[in-house]
């Protein structure tokens, strides 16, 4: 339905756009003891670092290659040696995630390479697992880094198991999306957990970025999924993956062990929820629990008394294609209409959205196309634009460093949903424009005839 | 007889009132006041009804004097808007306690007033009578005479007790304040020929500035819509106007028509509802003012100023037209509305299929059988699931009521609109109609609606699909058994008020060859009540060929 145009602009300004490394390092970080490993000069970590901490307001484990100019021109395979090394004697984590940058791709080191020479050199590390991505900053961007992540964990890291092997029928595994928060995590393993079936979730942020205020202090992540469960996985009845840039993930799950998958290219909305809670009846043999059956009576009714403000609305979404295609089909459902939609890569869903054009540009580009619209979406670097245009501003999506709660934003299932109803419909509600006399004035070439005649008097 | 007791026999004497002069003498003592059924009433109360009507003057402080309850939990409720002054929407109250309802709240009510005027210095001070006060015999009047001399300020005593009466009854009530204390008090800076009063226009949702610049552009100056919008000083140099338009007969007859006979301005009452409307009512300003002295091209100028608006109101419909068309309205609204509605939906190209008239005059009635013919389905009185049927069986496409029956729609998943107070739309004029065919189609075409009437996949059956397999039931029980048919028949309540049900009226139709209303009424007491039935009384006499047993057509009519 939309076209998908590419902004011919030489020049970004405001960029939405984040790179693949974070996203990369983000997935890392989902892993329980694990040190996320960027494979560049010091400044790429320390911007991503310094960008999850304003959005998470959490301590963030992410360390670095500090590749220098020699060691770059010269290759990085002493960096990453002695990198590897030092996180392993001094964080002494189970599991250490590299991604490469910008840098260290265009100098084209071979990382894999490196990764045998250093585990032939170093017996003593066997106990570490290693796991490489590549993601060039040029290329892609940050929902990309996550997916590759998670495709390349789980093709290293899950034990492979034959198609006919034995599974455990109350083992589901979880593969979420970049877009999905650790608040929206722990919605979806309530309703999981509602049918008495354990979901198994990679990544999982929801332990260790969830802003709680941990026992005690570690260097590498907290919380997240143990190296020995991902390599259970191969064990779960099924797969579910989250959002349309899992789906390499999940094929490669089925590839290796068999598992089939049922892919939700979003779970934000009426249908797509009974879609999910069906597919977690039929996994489990259960009947719906009345919890969720209220639950969803309460997002009929949220939808009915909310329409009336989303009717006829015109939107602006700037966010990662994921993101976008839920937000733009959940606004759609509830009559309003997505105006604008900018996105940072490509993706099938992209032309499936209900608009004329999405465009894979920045934030100027969604400032401009948001002239005339009653609502900007984007992550918070959109406040400045809702500001020009006058607009009222839903923050949503990384990085959202000027708000409380970022981790726990939850828009999932049927209790996100409603909730995201009432915080939207809010924001159409308070900037209600108030008429004043002159809001239905004639237009001025009428020409005021009385004006004269009242003036006689 | 109290001044309060004295004041209501003279509303209830209102000769402008078609209805009231229909009554006999002793009737008319009774007044229009609805006899509530404890159990089974919902709505205002005068002191609600006062309170409305004067709200919207926007520049004085409206104290009530009572316990919290009166303004505590109903201020900040009506959407009226300013185009000056928000002090209409400060809550003032003297909050009475025990001590006071002890020894009396005159003391407060008097502090409170002295309170007000130094901290807001209000042009005037309008003071609200509650039940509470008025029992323990507070006197408001003498409160508000002492205060108005020592503060040198009007402080104006609104005497409307919620125990009085119901919502109208306060809105009259509220009239006959203004009347005593405030109109023809102060004097215009100037006059023209031009100058009119609108009254019973309330500016919900500013639509009074819908209609406000037509006026504008013929050179017809409102001197004061009472009382949306409008300033103390306006009101208080309104019977300077040359003539007046009453928008709602309901809630402000007594003001026009006492304003003709104090100060000679004749009055009709018109709708800004619907563009034919409001053309008609811009022609009946117009040749009011000639009539009193405006030079006659006003007319000409007015006839330019329709046809031009009404090309544009058309050409801002014309879009909707082909996606509305066809599309049907079932319509539930009081009084005045329930035609004009009719008249403007008809004009986008909509079907009405049903209309409530509750509140409706014969003339409401009369005019809108003109509008969607004899069979037009008048709705007297209907409860929630009589509304949930009809909406089924009618197979409306939408329904447009007040906020109080919307959850009815809402619940079975019909589009529903607010035309009520409530609402946050203006509809007015010419501007409005476009406004209200817009949100009826963002409404009907809002895919919210799919989306809902989904059934969850683990579900057997939806509670609609019980409740029309029981009314499906309901009537193949009754089609099967034309005893139990008129026993259902005749055990319908007509009369709540007097709890008279449809088999004694029959009865006593038959049995007395009763052929009138009246006759009815006089026979069984049914519709001596509140009187909302009258209309239910008629439809069963001029039905008795279908109902009198041995009518050929008796076993139909009793399935259907």
């Amino acid at each position: 339905m939309a076209k998908v145009t590419h902004s011919q602009k030489a020049c970004t300004v405001n960029p939405l756009k984040m790179s693949q490394p974070i996203g990369s390092a983000l997935a890392f970080m989902g892993i329980k003891n694990c040190m996320p490993l960027f494979h560049g000069s010091q400044g790429c970590t320390s911007f991503g670092l310094v960008l999850f901490v304003r959005h998470f307001k959490e301590a963030i484990p992410l360390q670095t290659t500090a590749m220098s100019e020699v060691a770059t021109v010269l290759g990085g395979l002493e960096n990453v040696e002695q990198a590897i090394v030092t996180i392993a004697n001094r964080q002494k984590p189970s599991i250490i995630g590299i991604s490469s940058t910008g840098v260290t791709e265009t100098k084209g080191d071979d990382v894999d390479g490196y990764l045998k020479l250093i585990r032939e050199k170093h017996p003593e590390l066997d106990h570490i697992a290693l796991v490489y991505v590549s993601t060039p900053d040029f290329k892609d961007a940050f929902q990309d880094g996550w997916a590759k992540t998670v495709t390349r964990m789980i093709e290293q890291l899950v034990d492979p198991v034959p198609a006919d092997a034995a599974r455990d029928p109350a083992k589901v595994n979880l593969l979420p999306g970049a877009h999905v928060t650790p608040g929206d995590l722990d919605e979806l393993r309530d309703l999981i957990e509602a049918f008495g079936l354990e979901p198994v979730i990679l990544p999982d942020l929801s332990g260790s970025l969830d802003g709680h205020v941990p026992d005690d202090f570690t260097p590498t992540t907290i919380g997240g999924i143990g190296l020995e469960e991902i390599a259970a996985m191969g064990r779960a009845q099924h797969t579910i993956a989250v959002g349309e840039q899992m789906r390499p993930a999940a094929e490669a799950m089925e590839k290796k062990t068999g598992i089939p998958y049922t892919l939700f290219d979003r779970l934000t909305g009426l249908e797509v929820n009974d879609d999910f809670i069906a597919l977690l009846a039929g996994l489990s043999g259960r009947p719906v629990p009345n919890k969720i059956k209220r639950q969803r009576s309460q997002l009929v009714d949220a939808m009915l008394d909310g329409h009336f403000h989303f009717g006829g609305k015109r939107v602006a979404i700037g966010a990662e294609p994921d993101l976008l295609w839920t937000l733009s089909s959940w606004f759609r459902e509830l009559g309003a209409e997505v105006a604008a939609a900018v996105t940072t890569t490509e993706s099938p869903l992209l032309e499936r959205i209900a608009t004329a054009e999405v465009l894979i540009g920045d934030l100027e580009d969604l400032e401009k196309r948001a002239a005339d619209c009653d609502l900007l979406v984007t992550h918070s670097h959109g406040r400045q634009a809702a500001e020009r245009l006058a607009i009222p501003f839903y923050r949503i999506g990384i990085p959202m460093f000027d708000r409380l709660g970022a981790a726990h934003q939850t828009i999932v299932g049927y209790r996100g949903t409603r909730n995201l109803i009432f915080e939207i419909g809010n924001m159409f509600i308070a900037s209600g424009h108030e008429p004043n006399p002159e809001t239905w004035s004639l237009p001025e070439e009428t020409g005021h005839v009385g004006e004269k005649a009242l003036a006689a008097h | 007889m109290s001044s309060l007791s004295s004041k209501i026999q003279d509303v209830f004497n209102e000769p402008g009132c078609g209805k009231n002069q229909g009554k006999s003498e002793k009737e008319r003592k009774k007044g229009c006041t609805k006899q509530l059924q404890p159990g089974g009433a919902a709505g205002g109360c005068a002191f609600d009804g006062a309170k409305i009507a004067l709200q919207p003057i926007t520049d004085v402080a409206h104290l009530v004097h009572g316990p919290i309850a009166c303004e505590g939990n109903s201020w900040d409720n009506r959407g009226s808007k300013s185009s000056g002054s928000n002090l209409w929407r400060t809550g003032f109250t003297t909050d009475i306690n025990e001590t006071d309802v002890v020894f009396g709240g005159e003391k407060r009510l008097y502090k409170s007033v002295k309170e007000i005027i130094e901290k807001y210095d209000p042009p005037a001070v309008f003071v609200y009578q509650t039940c509470v006060p008025a029992m323990i015999g507070d006197d408001i009047d003498a409160v508000c005479k002492a205060a108005s001399k020592k503060f040198g300020k009007p402080v104006i005593p609104v005497n409307s007790p919620g125990f009085v009466g119901p919502k109208n009854l306060g809105n009259k009530l509220a009239g006959e304040a203004i009347l005593d204390h405030v109109i023809g008090t102060e004097e215009p800076e100037y006059t023209t020929p031009y100058d009119i009063n609108i009254i019973g226009e309330y500016n919900l949702s500013g639509e009074l500035w819908q209609v406000k610049p037509l006026l504008d552009e013929l050179g017809i100056r409102i001197l004061c819509c009472i009382s949306g919008d409008a300033k103390y000083h306006d009101v208080a140099c309104s019977h300077r106007a040359k003539a007046a338009m009453m928008v709602c007969s309901k809630s402000m007859i007594n003001i026009a028509r006492k304003m003709e006979e104090r100060y000679g301005i004749p009055f009709f009452e018109g709708s800004f509802y619907g563009i034919e409307d409001t053309s008609e009512a811009l022609r009946e300003i117009s040749r009011l003012l000639i009539e009193r002295g405006a030079p006659a091209e006003l007319m000409e100028r007015t006839e330019a100023l329709i046809a031009r608006e009404e090309a544009r109101a058309w050409a801002g419909i014309e879009p909707y037209k082909q996606r509305l068309a066809g599309k049907k309205v079932l319509l539930i609204t009081g009084g005045v509305k329930s035609w004009s509605v009719v008249a403007a939906l008809q004009e986008a190209g909509l079907e009405v299929v049903g209309t409530s008239v509750k509140k409706s005059t014969k003339e409401d009635k009369d005019r809108i059988k003109e509008l969607m013919g004899e069979d037009a389905h008048m709705i007297d009185d209907m409860s929630p699931r009589e509304m949930y049927k009809m909406l089924k069986e009618a197979k409306a496409d939408i329904m447009l009521s007040g906020g109080r029956s919307q959850f009815v729609a809402l619940k079975a998943k019909m589009p529903w609109l607010d035309i009520n107070q409530e609402r946050h739309h203006a509809y007015m004029g010419y501007v409005g109609m476009v406004e209200l065919v817009k949100e009826i189609d963002k409404a009907l075409s809002n895919p919210v609606w799919e989306q809902v009437r989904k059934r969850a996949p683990w579900e057997e059956t939806t509670w609609e699909e019980r409740a029309d397999a029981a009314i499906a039931a309901e009537a193949a029980a009754l089609a099967a058994d034309p005893a139990l048919a008129k026993a259902q028949r005749r055990s319908a309540r007509i009369c709540k008020c007097k709890a008279v049900d449809r088999g004694t009226i029959e009865d006593a139709i038959l049995e007395h060859g009763l052929d009138s209303v009246e006759a009815v009424t006089e026979r069984t007491h049914a519709g001596s009540g509140c009187t909302g039935c009258t209309g239910t009384i008629a439809g069963i006499l001029d039905s008795i060929e279908d109902w009198r047993p041995g009518s050929v057509d008796e076993p139909a009519k009793q399935a259907a």
